[in-house]
């Protein structure tokens, strides 16, 4: 299995993110990750989905997703072609006396600190899903009383975009 | 019949495109007709709205049954030219729907209200999604502030319809219902056609609205890719030049996209063997030297192992279902596959593409001949001389055929075979799904498109009679014939009152064995004889062999309104049929009662390779491998 970001633009309608997530699961994949946001077109929204899958069956839920009224566009967005970061909300234990060693490993994965009280600090952290995966590793020790964290965003790198002149290729709009 | 708008032919001549431009694929005289009714108003209800916009979009029946949410819409819809036919069950409505598409090739309608209205739709539009049938369906639905609160009659319909349907709507404001409607009828008939839903919560169709038409359709992401790559064609052309072993496989896209004129040039510019679908009989005349019949589990020898033994298979509008492909490891190892599909997610899907294909079946088929007249004039004419010799060895040595019964019972093939030879390849057949199915799609001879209707992806029991019903409306001046059988007969024959009440004189062949006979089938083969819950018959009390006739359905069929008749020897066949031919004023019910043990065949057992064929019970076809 191999990990695949598929940047998807769709119509800002009801109903299309669980048309989306629906076709998945109908298909036997897993969603490792999903966000959805606005874009800069206010009747779009993208979806970045991060799935496992090998590449044979990836490419036939593409095209089912492809065949999706509601979908506008597919992009595989993949390895040194595009910049991909999560956001990471994590509450730490920090008492007085360890609260150092939790500021210092936060300015070393540059993150920063959101709320504090006497026993916890919230720190927000953003980065690679790599990056916040030894954040939390080195916070673990600590002990993690809550954390948050989000789905993959991404764009593709250079200056074309995914709709507008020069855009990105489609993935398998035909075959 | 008691319709009062002109029913035409499909006009074989328009091409997708022309019927994306025309909304539905609507006719020149229903055009006029539509283009009165779509005067703009203001101050109406979104009911009228509605029922204006079914007028101008052209439609001029919807099957359904009224209910509380969907009310509002039947009070407009009792001033209008547009016919409602109101059915017995929901089911009924959907696959009536379906079968006046597929016999029409217009888009078919039905309506329903909330909750198990919409519910009892769900059946027909899954069955229309398999096999890529038009259909737009109505449903009402619960006001809108009553919507998530488990009110009365309240089914997520929308929810529970999206893996089935190409596209569904929830109507938020009366506003939007011109477009919605447009939207769905265009989504319905384009591309690869397919069932779209629209709910309409009952405030909205009360609420005031103003009506114009034509709307503006928003479906940015909806662009389906009609022109095939030239350059994949010329491949295409190039691969079929140079094949030795190839075969047409044609699928149920030719039928849909009215491609079998152009079909039939192919056919005979390549001089290659056909192979017809389930859902493409009558894509290609039965009757054509170059026709080796349906592949598939129940398909003949010939065809299966021409497909089998393939160099070269050029799939147009068909999707290597399993059902024909048999265990897909080991199908047509041999062979290269050109595969035309408008559909870019059937590519590659279950085989792979030698040389992929998105396009209208139509304008792929018409511009491959162009290419290969190419290919010919530039020398490259293959000689299929010894494949032929092949094929013929193959079909000559195990046709089509079938035994009699034991006991001086009736044959079923023989009951469908003269049908088939009275009936005439100019009638519709309509088939439920089992053994009469196969049977029906193996000896009756198809030379026309739409002339056989049946549930192939689904397989769903009780589509007979319906969908009858439906081609018979739509047909008005065909004659229509329901094969069922007896246990698919008792899901659906309800519509027979409908039939009888609005004039819709549908003729119907029960096969009646007595049994679930497909399943029987597969008890006998595969589970040693243990005949579990198939035997529909009840025990004689005096325990004769002969059974309880429960339901009688001759006795059925007048209660239904219907003219009944019963047929249990072979002498009586002929004349049975022909007294059901002679009636037109009423539908007609005949009750065939078959022995319950003929099989079908040719088979390729569920999961097999298509290799391990057998001709007829434990007769192993020779194939004479490596003649060619």
């Amino acid at each position: 299995m191999t990990r695949h970001t598929l940047s998807v633009l769709v119509e800002n309608k009801s109903g299309v993110l669980a048309r989306v997530s629906a076709l998945f699961s109908r298909r036997g994949f897993n969603i490792e990750s999903l966000a959805v946001g606005p874009t800069e077109n206010p009747d779009l929204s993208r979806m970045t989905i991060v799935v496992d899958a090998e590449s044979q069956p990836l490419e036939q839920i593409t095209k089912q997703l492809n065949k999706l009224i509601e979908i506008i566009k597919i992009v595989e967005l993949d390895g040194g072609a595009a910049v991909q970061r999560e956001l990471l909300l994590v509450k730490v234990r920090a008492p007085l006396a360890e609260r150092t060693q939790v500021l210092q490993t936060a300015e070393l994965f540059r993150a920063r600190v959101i709320d504090v009280n006497p026993d916890t600090v919230t720190l927000e952290a953003t980065g690679t899903p790599d990056k916040l995966q030894a954040l939390l590793a080195v916070l673990a020790p600590q002990g993690i009383k809550e954390m948050a964290q989000s789905g993959t965003v991404a764009l593709g790198r250079g200056p074309r975009a995914m709709s507008g002149a020069g855009t990105l290729r489609p993935v398998e709009r035909t075959a | 019949m008691t319709t009062t708008t002109p029913h035409q032919a499909p006009d074989t001549e328009a091409t997708t495109r022309e019927a994306a431009a025309s909304l539905a694929g609507v006719e020149t005289t229903a055009r006029s007709v539509a283009e009165a009714a779509a005067q703009p108003a203001t101050g109406i209800t979104g009911a009228q709205s509605l029922v204006r916009s079914l007028e101008a979009v052209g439609v001029d029946v919807v099957f359904g049954i009224p209910g509380g949410a969907i009310l509002p819409a039947y009070d407009p819809l009792f001033d209008s030219h547009v016919h409602h036919v109101l059915v017995r069950h929901e089911q009924g409505a959907g696959h009536a729907a379906t079968g006046y598409a597929q016999a029409t090739g217009r888009v078919g309608v039905c309506m329903a209200t909330s909750g198990p209205g919409a519910t009892n739709l769900v059946t027909p539009l899954a069955d229309a999604y398999m096999d890529s049938v038009p259909i737009v369906a109505i449903t009402g639905q619960v006001p809108s502030a009553a919507i998530g609160t488990d009110a009365f009659q309240e089914a997520d319909i929308r929810g529970i319809t999206m893996p089935v349907t190409k596209h569904n709507f929830l109507v938020t404001t009366a506003a939007e219902i011109p477009q919605r409607i447009a939207e769905a009828f265009h989504l319905a008939s384009t591309g690869r056609p397919g069932p779209v839903l629209v709910d309409i919560p009952k405030d909205v169709l009360q609420a005031t609205t103003d009506f114009a038409w034509p709307p503006r359709m928003d479906l940015p992401g909806y662009k389906p890719t009609t022109r095939p790559h030239g350059k994949q064609v010329r491949e295409a052309a190039a691969l079929i030049a140079g094949a030795r072993r190839p075969v047409l496989y044609v699928g149920g896209g030719v039928l849909k996209a009215r491609a079998t004129e152009e079909l039939a040039e192919l056919a005979e510019l390549t001089g290659a063997p056909v192979v017809t679908t389930l859902m493409a009989r009558g894509a290609f005349p039965d009757s054509s030297d170059q026709h080796l019949g349906m592949p598939g589990m129940h398909g003949t020898v010939a065809a299966v192992t021409a497909l089998q033994k393939s160099d070269v298979i050029v799939a147009l509008g068909a999707r290597f279902d399993d059902r024909v492909t048999g265990e897909l490891s080991s199908f047509a190892p041999e062979a290269l596959v050109v595969h035309a599909d408008i559909d870019p997610a059937e590519i590659g899907k279950n085989r792979k593409a030698d040389v992929p294909i998105v396009g209208d079946a139509k304008e792929t088929i018409a511009q491959l001949v162009e290419a290969l007249r190419a290919e010919h004039a530039a020398g490259r004419t293959p000689d299929l001389a010894a494949w032929w010799v092949q094929l013929d060895d193959w079909r000559e040595r195990y046709p089509l055929g079938y035994d009699w019964p034991e006991e001086g019972a009736l044959s079923p093939q023989y009951v469908i075979e003269r049908l088939g030879a009275i009936a005439g390849p100019e009638a519709i057949y309509t088939s439920g799904v089992g053994q009469h199915q196969m049977w029906a799609a193996q000896f009756i001879k198809y030379e026309k498109p739409g002339t056989w209707l049946n549930s192939g992806g689904l397989g769903t029991m009780g589509y007979a009679v319906p969908a009858a019903m439906g081609a018979k409306y739509g047909c008005p001046d065909t004659t229509v014939w329901a094969i069922d059988g007896d246990g698919c007969f008792q899901m659906t024959n309800q519509e027979l009152a409908t039939c009888a009440i609005e004039g819709i004189p549908v003729k119907v062949a029960v096969i009646n064995n007595g049994n679930l006979g497909m399943v029987r089938q597969w008890q006998t083969l595969f589970y040693e004889g243990r005949y579990s819950n198939t035997k529909l018959h009840a025990r004689n009390p005096d325990g004769s062999p002969k059974p309880v006739r429960i339901p009688d359905f001759v006795a059925l069929a007048e209660a239904l309104g219907c003219v009944g008749l019963r047929c249990e020897s072979k002498d009586d066949v002929d004349a049975v049929i022909a007294k059901a031919m002679a009636i037109d004023d009423a539908p007609v019910v005949i009750d065939f009662v078959v022995g319950s043990d003929a099989q079908v065949w040719p088979m390729v057992a569920a999961g097999s390779s298509n290799d391990a064929i057998l001709a007829a019970r434990d007769v192993r076809p020779v194939f004479g491998d490596g003649q060619v």
